[in-house]
């Protein structure tokens, strides 16, 4: 009582190439024929059902099957709210303090990173860029300390392009340390506008949702002044998605109520965070409150810590 | 005929000699005991049967002495002295080993061993300074990060998120009185008429107006010219509008930045009110407004 199957025969047992590549697109276009006349019956029965039609799935994305952070911070919460009001950045957000930025390299800069650290400060209000010459940073913190800067911006290179980013806050604040990539300089952006002017930009910090990325963003908005002035139109947008920070510069207008124009001006980058230290940098003795392990946390595609 | 000689007739020129490397314009021998580093008949420390050469092992300095007498005795070919770490101590013990040895190798060794000096001076002092740190890329992680980045970046939008930001905050009133559109106004004007009484928000709508028209002109409009304008208060605007183009003008250098820069990519700002003026001809049509408004 054996069922007999009549002999078929499959695409890849074809030895000749040619034939095979004939045959095999010849089932493919079989194939997306039919998924169009599923789609087509499917919309049909759609419309014939009207109002009765149930609502139409979503598509699964990365951000939807996000695993769930249990470090997210509800916007309510008290216990965030209240450690907010009295960590590092509280002077800052109290408008107590005015940032005052240093940026400098690694030592003996090439070209890329010089030009790049020059279009940071225009874009970067109430910044100095000043040359390493070979200090230790160890030394050089004190120093900025006395004269009143609150943040240090470190810009690592390697070959000549900027590959790293030590932002640290100064008295005695966090130190992150990023991992920057895809720098593109003014001139290598296409369609941009002219230079970006002196008026103090508005920041947007879209996506830090977990605690991490609330102080993370803290941080990034400490560097720039608290009252932005609207009459520059200027905006400096940090989008945290999938942990990657991606850095813009805009000039906006509004074209009617519900239409805006945006033109990127300025230096554009991506960071990574590879680790966030307590106090200001110290990379033997210093207390990480987060370090990025890979064999740990880069386990799961769907998990993001920022 | 010595044996040396014979070593270099062969090896010199005419066979091979796994020490030696030739460039373009010299010859290196590769072989650890020789003195200077070239090929040569008198340094080559096969064809030279007394042969002496200072070599550093872990920060020490060695003298290596070969001499006839041993040269049947392959073991123990090359003596070896310990030389004093005082650079000039050193000098003089290497002057006592090699009392009565040809000026040209004594000569050499003790180059050799300054060079050597130098070199370890230098090491040490490197090691106090900061050091790099070089840190390996893993092929496959790199490409798998690049990779996540490109694909972060394209579900990122990041122009559509920026401008439903800049909306929502122009929603939320944050610009304050910068801004004013038609529908804008009109709800502020319809939340102040639930509020008060009507005469009060006209007048104060009024007044709104006209202050956003002046920063309007400043920021916007450069072009100025009111003959064509279909305002409610066109009366005051006429009397203003000398000032307004004086104001223009200085505002002018200092907007004309930031207004041009809208203008390039976006072909021109919200003109809901005014007819459309060409920005590039503003110079020379300004004059002219001007008489036409007067």
């Amino acid at each position: 009582e054996r069922v007999l199957f009549p002999p078929t025969f499959s695409v890849s047992e074809i030895k000749n190439k040619q034939r095979r590549h004939f045959m095999f697109q010849r089932w493919k276009q079989q194939q997306r024929k039919e998924k169009l006349a599923l789609k087509k019956k499917r919309k049909k029965e759609r419309e014939a059902l009207g109002d009765k039609a149930p609502p139409k799935a979503v598509p699964k994305t990365i951000e939807n099957q996000r695993v769930y952070d249990e470090t997210t911070v509800d916007p309510n919460d008290e216990e965030v709210a209240f450690d907010e009001a009295t960590d590092e950045f509280a002077p800052y957000f109290n408008r107590q303090t005015v940032p005052k930025i240093l940026i400098t390299t690694s030592d003996r800069p090439r070209g890329r990173t010089v030009r790049f650290c020059e279009q940071l400060a225009t874009v970067i209000p109430n910044s100095h860029v000043y040359y390493r010459r070979g200090l230790a940073l160890k030394r050089i913190i004190p120093q900025c300390i006395a004269r009143d800067f609150t943040d240090l911006i470190v810009i690592n290179e390697d070959r000549k392009i900027p590959n790293g980013l030590v932002l640290s806050h100064l008295p005695d604040g966090p130190t992150a340390h990023f991992r920057m990539s895809s720098v593109r300089l003014r001139k290598e952006i296409k369609r941009k506008g002219k230079e970006p002017t002196e008026h103090v930009p508005e920041v947007i910090l879209n996506n830090f949702t977990t605690r991490l990325g609330h102080s993370i963003g803290r941080m990034f908005a400490a560097l720039f002044p608290h009252d932005p002035q609207f009459i520059g139109r200027q905006v400096a947008t940090f989008h945290n998605q999938r942990d990657y920070i991606f850095f813009r510069f805009h000039r906006y207008i509004f074209k009617s109520e519900k239409k805006v124009g945006i033109q990127e001006l300025g230096p554009r980058f991506t960071l990574k965070l590879r680790s966030l230290q307590k106090g200001t940098f110290d990379s033997k003795f210093g207390e990480y409150e987060w370090i990025h392990k890979r064999r740990e946390m880069d386990t799961s595609r769907r998990k993001f810590h920022l | 005929l010595s044996v040396p000689q014979v070593v270099w007739s062969m090896l010199g020129n005419r066979q091979f000699c796994s020490y030696k490397m030739t460039t373009k314009t010299q010859n290196f021998c590769r072989n650890e005991y020789n003195l200077t580093g070239l090929c040569n008949r008198s340094s080559c420390p096969l064809a030279n049967s007394q042969y002496a050469t200072v070599r550093e092992e872990k920060g020490r300095c060695y003298l290596y002495m070969k001499t006839i007498e041993r040269a049947a005795f392959p073991r123990r070919l090359w003596e070896r002295v310990l030389l004093s770490k005082n650079y000039e101590k050193a000098l003089e013990e290497i002057d006592e080993n090699l009392i009565y040895w040809p000026r040209f190798i004594r000569h050499k060794c003790k180059q050799r061993f300054t060079k050597i000096t130098q070199y370890l001076i230098r090491i040490r002092k490197l090691t106090l300074k900061r050091q790099r740190k070089l840190v390996p890329l893993r092929r496959k992680i790199e490409r798998r990060e690049n990779r996540r980045e490109e694909k972060a970046l394209i579900a990122a939008q990041l122009d559509n998120a920026i401008e439903k930001e800049l909306l929502e905050r122009l929603k939320q009133d944050t610009y304050g009185d910068i801004y004013n559109f038609p529908i804008h106004a009109f709800d502020k004007a319809l939340q102040q008429q639930d509020a008060e009484s009507e005469s009060e928000s006209d007048a104060e709508r009024e007044e709104d107006d006209e202050d956003d028209e002046d920063v309007d002109k400043r920021e916007f409009v450069e072009a100025e010219d009111s003959e064509l304008s279909d305002f409610e208060d066109m009366d005051k605007l006429e009397t203003s509008s000398e000032e307004e183009q004086e104001e223009e003008e200085e505002g002018e250098k200092k907007a004309s930045h930031s207004k041009s820069k809208g203008k390039t990519p976006l072909k021109g700002p919200a003109r809901r009110k005014r007819p459309y003026i060409e920005i590039e001809y503003e110079e020379e049509t300004e004059p002219s407004t001007k008489t036409k408004a007067a």
